[in-house]
């Protein structure tokens, strides 16, 4: 990295000497993806990338530039001074030399992790899905990636982190005349993942699920959102009304909410950055302020927004360190592992619950819709009916429709089954009442 | 980069042994600027520079990308053992001609000609037209342009020298009352013709308009209705509902697709004609030569409702029996290319639009757009404004609606395909994890029997 420092040294003296505060960031990557398609080995890559940006204040406004380019670093400072008398009146001051507390996020082994390995937990997952349905067409990826991140600024703040992910996904496809069932699942860690089954367990048990297609259900009815649901469905426009920009320009429905109970009491929603080998968690955010864990909804009560240095400043006395970016534009404020919190209900016990009702796995185009107000409004990609206590198979051409702050007022349950998904998030099923489904006839 | 590229490139291909190697490098430079509210949130200006080598040894695929050119044979090398570690039964590479050449853009009005000061002014102008209506809670207004370079070369000899511009401009508008939030926005694009975004004070004025006018908009019930599609919106549902499958990797791989995609079948009427080429000049799609060197081409995929082709890289093309299409594209030095869509547009039919609505006695005219996506069989889109269609007659507005479809279905409900084509260049396409990737659609007003809508 000695190549690295002497660079972010010199864009950062340079720019030091024709603005008021100046900031540089740094991010190199290197990954290995190994893919499968069509149930074979289809390509090996290596990829690495790396690219700096600078942010600098001058005349008390906010100038930007950023470069992956290999001779790029030369014209950062006169790019960003370009931009300056443009940009935003800056409301922050960067973050001074601080003391973080360490959150380890990387594994050795992660990185000498034989490719062979890789290539053998790829088939396996292959093979025991296909063991269990010959005629499923498997895709699958298995990855790993190294990222350094490399922070300084003017004020002396400092901070740099490794952190290594692994991840792997597999996806099957089951066709028959012309109904297609999509199946897929997905696993990330700060540890090599070596063992197929959890994958394996998870295509095959949508494959049971929704392996017949069910009678059409329509009409306002009890949904059990599952974890990959939640995620889909309900955590998007929730967190959306969190974004401390949004608060600030007075387009989030939590504008003047702070304390208010609006959720169901037995619901919250904590932003814990802190939590060791989890791939959404770090040290400090991407400003170099120390990260920390706090409520966005405790027991149903609003209890904070996400915010970064510069909407810190504008909303006075908020406190910073939420901020993510990448390489391309300025930090923008985010939530890092979302955690949702764990109920008591199994998801039998919910499924034995309902009469009449649905099951929310996949959804497509969710996000498409008026997100900001709350809304998700999406096709049933995979999902099932429930009738009578039992799930009688999947949906088709069904679309749903509501709006979280709606739907969360009160549930019916949640669930005992919390489970990671894609390493930043963590959340059980969620049973609400009354949403509303459509169908075709 | 100068003349000694060439010779970097053509000394780091040669030798390896291997069925095939291509190299890209890419350059670029971008600026973008974006409001939230009436305050600028953030300008910047980009370079961004990287290279790939993809290597075809022993039927696997290598790929290897990177930022710095330092020892690019090497990294030539690394590719062809990453494609022989994979290993497999031999894969064939539709022939095409090596070509060399070089392609600069065509362009009146070269954005990145434009002092940065110019495009605030016009922006500025945009942002003011938004706020004109009482009621507004904030808007975002998004610009952004770039210029792409990239060389490829392979080891069959092509050496291509390509550049190419680009323009987005977003306008949005939310609107609050109490916890009710709407919003309406506007997405628009060109092949790096600046002139293309100026002159629309008019739309952004709208924007605001309608942002305001959804809070007392009521909801649709969810349901089956007779829809009239505006353009935009139809180039979305076309790009959604039919451009993907026609898309050989989905299917080359896969013997129960190939029977479903199988060339002669019926998907739809004999009005319903569907083409998609990046040769279609001047477009956000359009290019000379995609991510293989392979010349771009305007490909028929319905003619008369029958499927008669479909969009290939050499490899699809290849195990298909079928002719490369020119669609094999990359986003950036860090992907290699697949095969993806361009300019995909529904071809003008006889009735006049008006004509279409005339008809319908109580459905929907929606318009506009969020996005769409496609899961092959079903397919959503999504709609930024809809109206009630009564009596053939375009009434009140409604909030905006998700459309859902099935192909096997959907497509044969089309009942009427008006003569006002015109395309959508604001949108990007994304797939494999490339994203946005620049491309355009359109159609003209078309109507849809029994189309899903999602409501309360």
């Amino acid at each position: 990295m000695a190549a690295v420092d002497a660079l972010l040294d010199d864009v950062l003296n340079r720019a030091e000497g024709v603005s008021e505060q100046a900031e540089v960031f740094h991010l190199s990557r290197r990954r290995r993806p190994v893919s499968f398609e069509a149930n074979r080995l289809k390509a090996l890559e290596g990829a690495d990338s790396s690219g700096m940006a600078l942010r600098l204040i001058k005349d008390g406004r906010v100038g930007f530039a950023s470069t992956t380019h290999w001779q790029g670093a030369g014209d950062l400072v006169s790019h960003a001074l370009e931009t300056a008398p443009f940009g935003p009146k800056a409301m922050m001051e960067f973050p001074g030399r601080r003391d973080f507390t360490p959150v380890q996020v990387y594994d050795p082994a992660l990185e000498g992790h034989p490719l062979e390995d890789m290539i053998e937990l790829g088939r396996r997952i292959i093979d025991g899905l296909r063991a269990a349905e010959p005629d499923l067409l498997c895709d699958a990826t298995v990855s790993r990636s190294v990222s350094i991140v490399t922070l300084r600024n003017s004020r002396g703040g400092r901070a740099q982190y490794t952190k290594g992910v692994f991840s792997a996904y597999a996806g099957g496809t089951l066709i028959k005349d012309t109904d297609m069932l999509f199946l897929g699942d997905s696993a990330a860690s700060c540890h090599p993942i070596t063992d197929p089954a959890p994958l394996v367990d998870g295509v095959l048990t949508q494959l049971e699920r929704g392996r017949t297609v069910a009678s059409p259900a329509s009409g306002s009815l009890p949904v059990v959102f599952t974890p990959r649901g939640v995620a889909a469905a309900l955590l998007p426009p929730l967190l959306a009304g969190f974004n401390g920009k949004a608060v600030l320009q007075g387009s989030s429905p939590l504008v003047g909410k702070l304390g208010e109970r609006l959720l169901d009491e037995r619901f919250s929603l904590w932003d814990n950055p802190t939590l060791p080998m989890i791939p959404g968690s770090r040290a400090c955010d991407d400003e170099g302020v120390p990260a920390a864990a706090m409520p966005l909804v405790d027991k149903g009560v609003i209890s904070g927004f996400l915010y970064d240095l510069q909407t810190a400043g504008q909303a006075g006395a908020a406190k910073a360190g939420n901020s993510h970016r990448g390489l391309g534009s300025l930090p923008s404020p985010g939530v890092s592992v979302a955690l949702v919190s764990e109920g008591e209900v199994s998801f039998n016990d919910m499924i034995a619950d309902i009469k009449d009702g649905i099951v929310v796995e996949r959804l497509l185009g969710a996000g498409q819709s008026n997100i900001l107000g709350g809304e998700f409004n999406a096709n049933v990609l995979l999902g099932y009916r429930v009738e009578k206590g039992k799930i009688t198979g999947r949906l088709k051409n069904t679309v749903i429709n509501g709006n979280v702050y709606t739907v969360l007022k009160s549930v019916q349950g949640l669930g005992s089954d919390a489970q990671w998904l894609g390493g930043s998030l963590k959340t059980p099923s969620v049973y609400c009442a009354n949403v509303s489904v459509a169908t075709t006839d | 980069m100068n003349d000694s590229l060439q010779d970097l490139i053509t000394h780091a291909l040669k030798g390896h042994g291997a069925q095939y190697v291509e190299l890209r490098i890419h350059e670029g430079a971008s600026s973008h600027v974006r409001y939230r509210g009436r305050e600028l949130e953030e300008v910047n200006r980009s370079t961004a520079g990287g290279g790939c080598v993809r290597a075809l040894a022993g039927g696997g695929w290598g790929f290897v990308s990177f930022n710095s050119l330092d020892g690019l044979r090497d990294k030539v090398k690394s590719a062809v053992h990453n494609a022989r570690l994979v290993g497999g039964d031999p894969v064939a590479l539709s022939p095409t001609d090596p070509v060399v050449d070089s392609v600069e853009p065509q362009v009146d009005k070269d954005p990145s000609a434009i002092p940065l000061r110019d495009k605030k002014l016009l922006l500025d102008q945009y942002v003011e037209e938004i706020w004109r209506t009482p009621g507004i809670s904030t808007s975002t207004v998004g610009y952004g342009d770039a210029r792409r370079r990239r060389v490829f070369a392979n080891s069959e000899g092509s050496y291509v020298d390509q550049t190419t511009l680009d323009v987005v401009l977003r306008l949005n508008a939310v609107a609050r009352d109490g916890p009710e939030v709407q919003q309406s926005g506007v997405s628009l694009g060109a092949a790096g013709d600046f002139s293309e975004i100026e002159g629309l004070h008019r739309q952004a004025r709208e924007v605001g308009q309608r942002a305001v006018e959804l809070l007392k908009a009521p909801q649709v019930k969810g349901g089956e209705y007779t829809v009239v599609l505006e353009p935009v919106l139809a180039g979305v549902f076309i790009h959604e509902a039919f451009g993907h499958l026609s898309e050989a990797d989905h299917v080359y791989e896969d013997k129960r697709m190939q029977e479903i995609m199988v060339l002669g079948r019926r998907f739809g009427g004999s009005h319903l004609n569907v083409v998609d080429g990046a040769a279609a000049p001047r477009l956000r799609g359009s290019y000379a030569y995609d991510d293989e060197g392979v010349p771009s081409t305007l490909s028929p995929l319905l003619r008369e409702g029958v499927l008669v082709g479909r969009l290939h890289s050499r490899e699809t093309a290849a195990k298909m029996g079928e002719s490369p299409t020119g669609n094999a594209r990359a986003i950036g030095p860090q992907h290699p290319p697949i095969v993806r869509m361009t300019n995909t547009y529904i071809e003008n039919g006889a009735p006049s639009p008006e004509d279409i609505i005339a008809d319908v006695k109580d459905g929907l005219y929606v318009g506009n757009w969020y996005g769409g996506m496609t899961s092959m069989e079903q397919f959503t889109f999504s709609a930024g404004e809809a109206w009630l269609i009564r009596n053939g007659r375009v009434e009140e507005l409604r909030r905006p609606v998700l459309l859902t479809g099935n192909l096997f279905t959907t497509l044969e409900s089309i009942d009427a395909v008006a003569n006002d084509l015109s395309m959508n260049q604001g949108g990007g396409c994304g797939k494999g994890g490339q994203s946005p990737l620049p491309v355009s659609n359109g159609s003209p007003h078309i109507r849809i029997r029994r189309c899903l809508i999602g409501g309360s």
